[in-house]
């Protein structure tokens, strides 16, 4: 337990994913069977503990401290995990200053295995003696370890993906690989590692609807298109929703259906989240495909289809509200074939056949964009809605390029796959404040919030619409940082106000791709995805933009009519 | 009968014997002073005259100058001065080189201030003279880490942790936070003591105090300048650093740095997480929860005084021991840290 305690407290700590990376694997190497596989487990959200909940927790905590004493320290700590995990009272032998060696073992003794093996067979009942007593063995971060264990949720920076890529360093893999058979392992993986290490086969995926590795696509710039052939290319809009893989497979219930699962891009199980779009998987195969919103027959945007994520339950007026809706593009395999050797252009073809047999009107097909030139191509990507989106281009962020003859290649191979998003809004925007970096840009403003002008009470005011922390190259970065020290008018702990007068400051010019209202800002809008696009050193603040320029736009982006840059 | 409020009071500045005319650690200058130790929230330059032990007056000097005060006077540790009938006697603190509690005795009544303390097991800090239990009739005790949340553990494990992550980054600088008097040299000594021989790296601002210490017989090994390695040699190495270097351009001279802090705040994961570090040690020259509650205890002090830190807790606990204890309000005792945030330094 010491030891997985010691790499959630040190992944906690660490910024940076290829540094997580290598504390997994370092603990992966160093850690046997069955505790490493039981750790994968955790790290991939794979455990659960229904009975461990807060309450029980701040139960336990509250028949060993003294109620005023607790509260103290919860105030001043600002966590209850953590806040029980480091008053728990400490056993008389650990106040003295040696520990004597028999408690020392007693600690090291209690592994991750005996915590799930025991909690697996353990009742409710019995649950809150066997975790004080664990927690009376564990040091500090051992019971935070625990506590985070078992009540659910590590929150250590680390998602599933990250974790197999880890594994899958130990025997050289991709973390496709480790993908592919994902569904057909269970905790605690021994026969993952023996593959992994050399000293057994590969493990079979017996999945009826597993999960595959998807394929992805490139950015494309202006340079590249001009050593493209348009004739070796189809293309497609590129949808403003979530990537899915949707599979059915297996043998089919009495009442007809086929066991059928919904993935994330990076193979996580979100069938749960969509009930409503499950059902309509009733023939054997494998789509590649958007989830959207769907209402009146029209595609709603990713603003919209926020709403409907991230909710523990789903409720049927939730389905009724925000009703899902698959737009296929790729279909991966057809009943017991794997289609993904075939072309493109021949998947397309099977696709088509297969949504039509389906005929259900939770999935369509991804329109394909008639073009003949690259001209044809950049005019309907400047107006979708001209060129036969119509009302479902407000769902558009450009679109894909995707080569007749491309197999389906897992991960991100050249030259066969393309993005083509259209252009980012673009406005003149004011430094306002900076903050430090993490990792290795903690020495460095590398944050930004900036604002536009707005009619204040004493005539014009910044106000702030939003924060940037990239999109500048290193030595951009080092201008800024140098810029924020030199024009510092006030400090707040890491943060530093910027000279920001209409003729004193920085001009920054923000791309970003959409806006929403929001109640959280000052200024009542939120951008999505807003990075520094140039510096405008050349430009008095007094000129950059005005809110009602962005009201206006966020107007037109909810009617729906616009597309590529503010006029 | 004779009252513990008749040989200190508390004021704004400091504790003040009225009888002896002197402060205790005061804030502001005085006429006369006695310093506990010598970390720049507790002795400040331009008082009259000063008493301390004779580390803490070398440190000050360090510090500030051959003309910090109008002039001082050395007390050992275990030797007494008589001030117009109070008797004062200094005590091994813990805390850092020459730190020492002040113990006050008129009339044969005994009040003690700890300053700042720890009373860890004495292999914990090779640095210092181990904490002295002295019992009193009155103790002023500070509250630094008086939640008991707080509980340093052994610093063992804390440089273990070090350590490791040295073996897992062989080509990262490991660059860690202390302050410059004390905690700096204790932290060498720790990886000393764990078998750790390669050149230990040094901020610039650490320099004069670190030789010091090694002067005083302190065992530090082999150490250097960071100002004067490259890049390259830097790989791999440990340098000791102010915390508020941490996020300096200082850095900048590092291969991909990991932040660390030695500090009893690092037990707090938001504590850790505000300043960027990336590799927290417990490690802290201050008394943890379970260190000053039995403290008091083994004091059998009637009365207790609380100073800067978490008094509330402290309080609280004393009243459920049939304690009587209060709060002083003294401004600008804080953390070592505070002095040390000079931005741009190399």
């Amino acid at each position: 337990m010491n030891r997985f305690a010691e790499l959630l407290d040190r992944l906690a700590y660490e910024p940076s994913r290829n540094n997580k990376l290598r504390l997994m694997i370092d603990y992966f190497r160093s850690t046997g069977d069955p505790e490493r596989g039981w750790a994968l487990a955790a790290l991939t959200g794979g455990l659960s503990f229904p009975h461990a909940k807060a309450g029980l927790i701040r139960s336990l905590i509250a028949e060993r401290t003294d109620p005023v004493l607790f509260e103290l320290s919860y105030d001043y700590v600002g966590d209850l995990s953590e806040t029980v995990a480091l008053m728990w009272p400490a056993k008389q032998a650990h106040i003295a200053t040696a520990r004597t060696q028999q408690d020392g073992e007693e600690e090291d003794k209690l592994t991750l295995t005996d915590v799930v093996e025991t909690l697996a067979r353990l009742g409710k009942a019995q649950l809150p003696q066997q975790l004080a007593r664990w927690l009376d063995a564990l040091e500090e971060t051992g019971r935070w370890a625990l506590i985070k264990l078992v009540t659910g949720g590590l929150r250590v920076g680390v998602s599933a993906q990250l974790a197999k890529a880890a594994v899958a360093t130990l025997g050289d893999k991709d973390v496709h690989d480790v993908e592919v058979i994902w569904p057909a392992l269970a905790p605690p993986y021994r026969e993952l590692f023996a593959w992994l290490e050399g000293r057994a086969d590969k493990p079979v995926s017996g999945d009826p609807a597993p999960f595959r590795p998807p394929m992805l696509a490139h950015a494309l710039d202006d340079a590249d298109l001009a050593t493209l052939n348009p004739a070796d290319f189809m293309a497609e809009w590129k949808w403003d929703g979530i990537r899915v893989q949707a599979v059915a497979g297996g043998e089919s219930t009495p009442d007809g259906r086929l066991v059928a699962r919904l993935y994330s891009r990076t193979g996580e199980e979100i069938s749960k989240s969509f009930p409503d779009l499950l059902e309509a998987l009733r023939l054997p195969g494998a789509i590649d495909g958007e989830l959207l919103i769907m209402r009146d027959r029209r595609v709603q945007t990713f603003n919209v289809l926020q709403q409907r994520l991230n909710r523990k339950t789903v409720t049927a007026k939730l389905m009724a509200e925000f009703p899902a809706h698959l737009r296929a593009y790729d279909l991966l395999a057809d009943g017991d074939e794997d289609l993904r050797e075939r072309p493109f252009a021949e998947r397309r073809a099977r696709l088509e056949r297969f949504v039509a047999r389906l005929d259900d009107e939770r999935i369509d097909l991804s329109p394909l964009v008639p073009f003949s030139s690259w001209d044809e191509l950049t005019a309907a990507r400047k107006n979708p809605a001209a060129a036969g989106a119509g009302s479902d281009a407000a769902a558009i962020e450009g679109v894909m390029l995707k080569a007749r003859g491309a197999l389906y290649l897992p991960g991100r191979p050249k030259g066969l796959w393309w993005k083509w998003k259209r252009d980012p809004f673009i406005i003149d925007a004011v430094l306002m404040y900076a903050q430090r970096g993490h990792g290795k840009r903690s020495s460095y403003y590398s944050d930004y919030t900036f604002g536009v002008w707005t009619k204040g009470e004493d005539g014009d005011e910044l106000v702030p619409v939003g924060k940037a922390y990239f999109g500048f190259t290193d030595e951009e970065l080092l201008q800024i940082d140098r810029f924020v020290r030199r024009n510092t008018i006030e400090r707040f702990g890491p943060v530093r106000e910027i000279v920001h007068e209409a003729d004193r400051g920085l001009v920054l010019e923000v791309a970003f791709e959409g806006l929403q209202r929001s109640s959280r800002h000052k200024s009542g809008l939120a951008m999505r995805f807003p990075r520094i696009n140039r510096l405008r050193w050349d430009k008095p603040p007094g000129q950059a933009d005005r809110l009602d320029r962005l009201e206006t736009l966020l107007a037109r982006i909810e009617q729906g009519h616009l597309q590529g840059q503010i006029a | 009968m004779i009252r513990p409020e008749d040989i200190l009071v508390p004021s704004p500045s400091g504790v003040c014997c009225k009888r002896g005319g002197f402060h205790i650690d005061p804030t502001r200058p005085v006429e006369r002073a006695i310093i506990t130790h010598a970390h720049s929230d507790h002795a400040r330059a331009g008082h009259g005259a000063v008493l301390a032990t004779p580390e803490t007056l070398d440190l000050m000097r360090l510090r500030y100058g051959e003309n910090f005060a109008g002039a001082v006077q050395a007390l050992a540790y275990g030797e007494s001065v008589s001030l117009a009938g109070a008797k004062i006697t200094l005590h091994p603190a813990g805390h850092i080189l020459g730190s020492a509690q002040v113990a006050v005795e008129v009339d044969g009544l005994r009040v003690v201030a700890s300053g700042d303390y720890k009373n860890a097991d004495p292999t914990a800090d090779p640095t210092c003279a181990p904490f002295e239990l002295v019992r009193c009739d009155l103790f002023i005790i500070e509250a630094t880490f008086a939640l008991p949340v707080f509980r340093h553990g052994e610093p063992v494990a804390e440089i273990g942790k070090l350590l490791h992550s040295l073996v897992l980054f062989p080509e990262r600088a490991h660059l860690v936070g202390a302050y410059s008097i004390g905690k700096a040299q204790r932290l060498i000594a720790l990886l000393r003591s764990a078998g750790y021989d390669a050149p230990i790296y040094l901020h610039g601002a650490m320099e004069k105090i670190t030789s010091y210490y090694a002067e005083r017989g302190v065992a530090l090994g082999e150490l250097a300048l960071a100002r004067g390695a490259t890049k390259a040699n830097l790989e791999g190495t440990i340098t000791i650093c102010p915390p508020s270097a941490l996020s300096d351009l200082w850095t900048r001279r590092f291969p991909d740095p990991v932040a660390a802090f030695a500090s009893g705040w690092m037990r707090v994961r938001a504590r850790a997480r505000q300043q960027g570090v990336a590799l927290p040690l417990v490690i802290s020259d201050h008394a943890d929860w379970d260190g000053l509650t039995s403290t008091i205890a083994a004091t059998g002090a009637g009365e207790i005084w609380v100073t800067h830190g978490q008094e509330d807790a402290l309080i609280h606990w004393c009243a459920t021991r049939g304690l009587k204890a209060r709060p002083l309000d003294i401004v600008g005792y804080g953390d070592e840290e505070g002095e040390e945030g000079n931005e741009d330094a190399s």
